[in-house]
């Protein structure tokens, strides 16, 4: 236990002070975020349409490039071998970096889509839902984005080569994160989305720590 | 099924089949195609229902595929078997194919028939993401510069992908989409017509055994490359030592 508290801390500790922390990630969202009414126009009603889907979009690639080094740089200074012989399983330090991106990277990320959402034309009294699907979907996109990572540890081709296999992983918590804020904007029950994201969520953990756990087994032999 | 993990029984037991699926499936295929034209025009579709025969037997295989990459994958995870890798890695071209043009039949028959080239349906959407699996696993298996690190690390991710498999093929009875629900394989017998499904049932025989006469002769030349590599690499060897 000693051993699982003190990887979560030196990570979150890592991610939290290291090259700029959660700020570089929520630069990269904010910038982002103005780039969409520059091009498509500033009107904020129209803006409004697309607003979930402009800020699920933000979030996914924040999320997804500050996933891009989870494990290269431990790979090769050879901290993972040295986790390896550690107590903890694969599994455990899979997840515990994955929670570790998420408490210091992916909840300012959904906390920084509010002022996002707001500049974007939704109203006050969607935020709360936007808080909350931030908050689960970037969960989703931590443990992804941990099992594409321990995938191409060692890869010739690092950044791009994790996107395309992420962003496909991605695409059920964005639909339906979107689509809870979307059936909210129309009036009906967010809940049946709500819920199924939550589900996506729990499905990516469970999955994305078994797979990525097997591929940090696999760079190593 | 075991034995033929090794290489030399897989080349003894296949050489003989390779010849004969390639000649039944063109055949098969020619049959088809000729009874396809030949099926009455549809009373709704007019002609455009004949790109059904194209269609259908690309979608199914394209999900057949990528269950046979999968389960290769499963395969080389627990056992090790290079012939796994091997076939999953023979797998990915043809499956790919299968699936864009899947995706681009669909395309030429909705822009007559809906009115539009794309929707953004659930069925749709899946079968994208499929052919997007199929890529992100070849760029993965090709990343690594160890040839070993890259088939364990892209079966983990060919394994993972089949979590897709059951949402494309139920998509169209969870949400309610533009695409059809099944007709073929369903509860309560066939809805097709008899004078269509015949000649579809002989298509898709027809691409099933044209991806199997693929996928042997991928994977034979897939062993041959390997053993070339294998020469090559004790002839270096031995010129050193």
């Amino acid at each position: 236990m000693s051993a699982a508290l003190l990887l979560l801390r030196r990570e979150m500790a890592l991610s939290w002070n290291g090259g700029g922390g959660p700020l570089l990630a929520c630069g990269f969202l904010l910038s982002l975020a103005v780039i969409v009414p520059l091009g498509a126009g500033p009107r904020l009603d129209q803006l409004a349409s697309l607003a979930p889907g402009l800020v699920w979009l933000a979030l996914s690639l924040a999320s997804l490039l500050t996933l891009e080094r989870l494990f290269e740089r431990d790979f090769e200074d050879g901290t993972l071998d040295l986790l390896a012989l550690g107590p903890l399983p694969d599994e455990g330090v899979v997840v515990l970096k994955a929670l570790a991106h998420w408490l210091t990277i992916g909840l300012p990320l959904a906390a920084m889509t509010l002022p996002v959402g707001i500049s974007l034309g939704l109203t006050p009294a969607q935020l709360p839902l936007l808080a909350l699907t931030a908050a689960v979907g970037a969960l989703a996109f931590s443990v992804t984005g941990a099992l594409g990572a321990a995938l191409a540890i060692g890869a010739r081709k690092g950044g791009l080569l994790i996107a395309v296999i992420v962003l496909p992983l991605f695409l059920p918590p964005v639909i339906f994160g979107a689509g809870a804020l979307v059936a909210q904007a129309d009036g009906r029950s967010p809940g049946p989305a709500l819920a199924l994201l939550c589900a996506c969520a729990l499905v990516a953990v469970v999955i994305g720590v078994l797979a990525g756990a097997a591929g940090l087994r696999g760079s190593r032999t | 099924m075991f034995g033929l993990a090794n290489p030399d029984r897989f080349m003894r037991v296949t050489r003989p089949l390779v010849g004969p699926l390639w000649v039944i499936a063109a055949v098969l295929l020619a049959v088809g195609s000729v009874w396809a034209f030949r099926v009455p025009e549809d009373a709704l579709q007019g002609d455009t229902v004949r790109i059904l025969f194209i269609h259908v037997p690309a979608a199914s295989l394209g999900l057949a595929v990528y269950a046979s990459l999968g389960i290769s994958c499963l395969f080389y995870l627990i056992f090790r078997h290079s012939l796994a890798d091997a076939a999953a890695r023979a797998a990915v071209l043809p499956g790919a194919a299968f699936t864009g043009l899947a995706l681009i039949t669909g395309a030429l028959w909705g822009q007559p028939m809906w009115g539009t080239w794309w929707v953004w349906d659930a069925r749709l959407t899946s079968m994208l993401v499929l052919f997007l699996l199929y890529i992100a696993y070849a760029v993965l298996r090709g990343a690594f510069d160890d040839e070993g690190r890259g088939a364990r690390a892209a079966s983990v991710l060919g394994l993972v992908g089949l979590i897709n498999l059951p949402i494309v093929k139920f998509s169209v009875d969870w949400w309610n989409t533009l695409h059809q629900p099944a007709s073929l394989l369903r509860a309560g017998g066939t809805s097709l017509d008899p004078a269509y499904l015949w000649p579809l049932l002989v298509m898709m025989t027809a691409w099933l055994l044209l991806f199997l006469a693929v996928w042997l002769t991928a994977i034979r030349t897939e062993v041959v490359r390997r053993r070339v590599l294998a020469i090559r690499a004790r002839r270096a060897r031995e010129a050193q030592g």
